[in-house]
């Protein structure tokens, strides 16, 4: 069987529909004022979306590693800070290495939790090699099976505002498929320190002592 | 199963002392005491897990928020966690694991030989200090000295509950 389609750049079968938006604009557009939330970016692209978001601010925490761990991490934090919308902005590789995390969501159900997914349907990191998302899998489906009721698909610059208020709301957690064009997260030098990100977060949020 | 409910009630209480609010887990006998005290606890946390690499990824969004967790797993578990316990040395959280012994003193199925005699070397070449607890007198200390060296001291710590302490499962 040939395996063509798995190439950055080969032919497709039955390619899922490419996203339309540029995700330099479309996440901060729902993303909107960052400092809404306290935010875990997975790694890669998204790490790069978060760090152009937030900084210089110290309300993030962004992976560089540890690939599937930020759903997870996002609901220790949740649980940790009830009065705080948390927000997990990751990607769907980093996702779908842990998608088993959607199920954790939806049974424990953090009401301040929201997970932004920046769906581009490739690793952009090594090559843009597409990612199962491209290839028929769906994240929303996946997180409504799960037990996320508040899903919302965007695609078009039209939706968007409709989910930015979702993911805001402290009832329910939510889950934001947002699919993007695979193109180039910002271009920004960030600190891959991680002790230092995680002093710097907590003392912003928690004082010092 | 009498006597594991007294030590394993020791261990939630001084979890509990220690203001642990968080406790993630996928199940097994060796912790089903703590497991349930978990859920019937209306104060913490009691989180299932798909896979045990959540548990360590989520101790340390609860240490970000300012909350104390606990992540209890079968040694069978601690090979699903290796990846994410990069965050101890690249980001010096603090952990603590508690880690119901398999394939140790008297196991019955070699499927849990492999992992069993691995955990140890695998914690400590990830950074934990691994307090080994064979006898149920031993318990309230060893948790004491987990607790310290976690929540005071910043420390990644796994109590490993041994089999001889367990028992071994019948088969």
């Amino acid at each position: 069987m040939s395996t063509d389609f798995l190439r950055a750049g080969g032919p497709a079968p039955e390619l899922s529909p490419l996203g339309e938006l540029d995700r330099c604009e479309a996440v901060p557009k729902l993303i909107g004022d960052p400092n809404d939330f306290l935010i875990v970016a997975g790694l890669a692209g998204t790490a790069k979306d978060a760090a152009a978001l937030c900084e210089p601010q110290a309300n993030y925490f962004a992976c560089a590693g540890i690939m599937g761990g930020a759903t997870a991490m996002g609901i220790g934090l949740a649980l940790s800070q009830p009065q705080r919308r948390v927000l997990v902005l990751t990607g769907d590789g980093e996702l779908l290495m842990n998608v088993g995390s959607l199920a954790t969501v939806g049974i424990m159900k953090p009401p301040n939790l929201s997970i932004v997914c920046v769906d581009n349907g490739h690793y952009g990191e090594t090559g843009y090699q597409k990612s199962h998302t491209s290839l028929g899998v769906d994240l929303a489906t996946i997180a409504l099976g799960s037990g996320i009721d508040a899903v919302r698909t965007v695609t078009q610059d039209s939706e968007i505002a409709d989910a930015a208020a979702l993911i805001r709301q402290m009832d329910a957690p939510s889950f934001v498929l947002l699919k993007v064009k695979p193109t180039d997260p910002p271009k920004i030098r960030r600190s891959l320190d991680a002790t230092w990100a995680k002093n710097r977060f907590r003392e912003a949020l928690l004082g010092t002592g | 199963m009498a006597e594991q409910a007294v030590w394993t009630d020791e261990l939630y209480r001084i979890l509990r002392e220690w203001d642990v609010t968080q406790f993630s887990y996928v199940p097994d006998a060796g912790h089903a005491v703590a497991i349930n005290r978990s859920l019937e606890d209306p104060d913490v946390h009691s989180i299932p897990l798909t896979t045990e690499e959540e548990g360590i990824a989520m101790l340390a969004g609860a240490h970000l928020g300012g909350a104390r967790g606990v992540a209890m797993m079968q040694s069978s578990g601690v090979g699903n966690c290796v990846n994410m316990f990069s965050l101890v040395k690249n980001g010096q959280f603090p952990m603590l694991l508690l880690v119901s012994m398999r394939g140790d003193f008297g196991e019955g199925n070699p499927w849990q030989m492999p992992m069993g005699q691995t955990v140890q070397p695998i914690l400590e070449t990830c950074g934990f200090v691994c307090i080994r607890v064979e006898r149920p007198d031993e318990v309230a200390e060893a948790m004491q000295a987990a607790c310290t060296m976690v929540f005071q001291s910043g420390q990644a710590v796994a109590v490993l509950l041994t089999q001889r302490l367990i028992g071994a499962k019948a088969f």
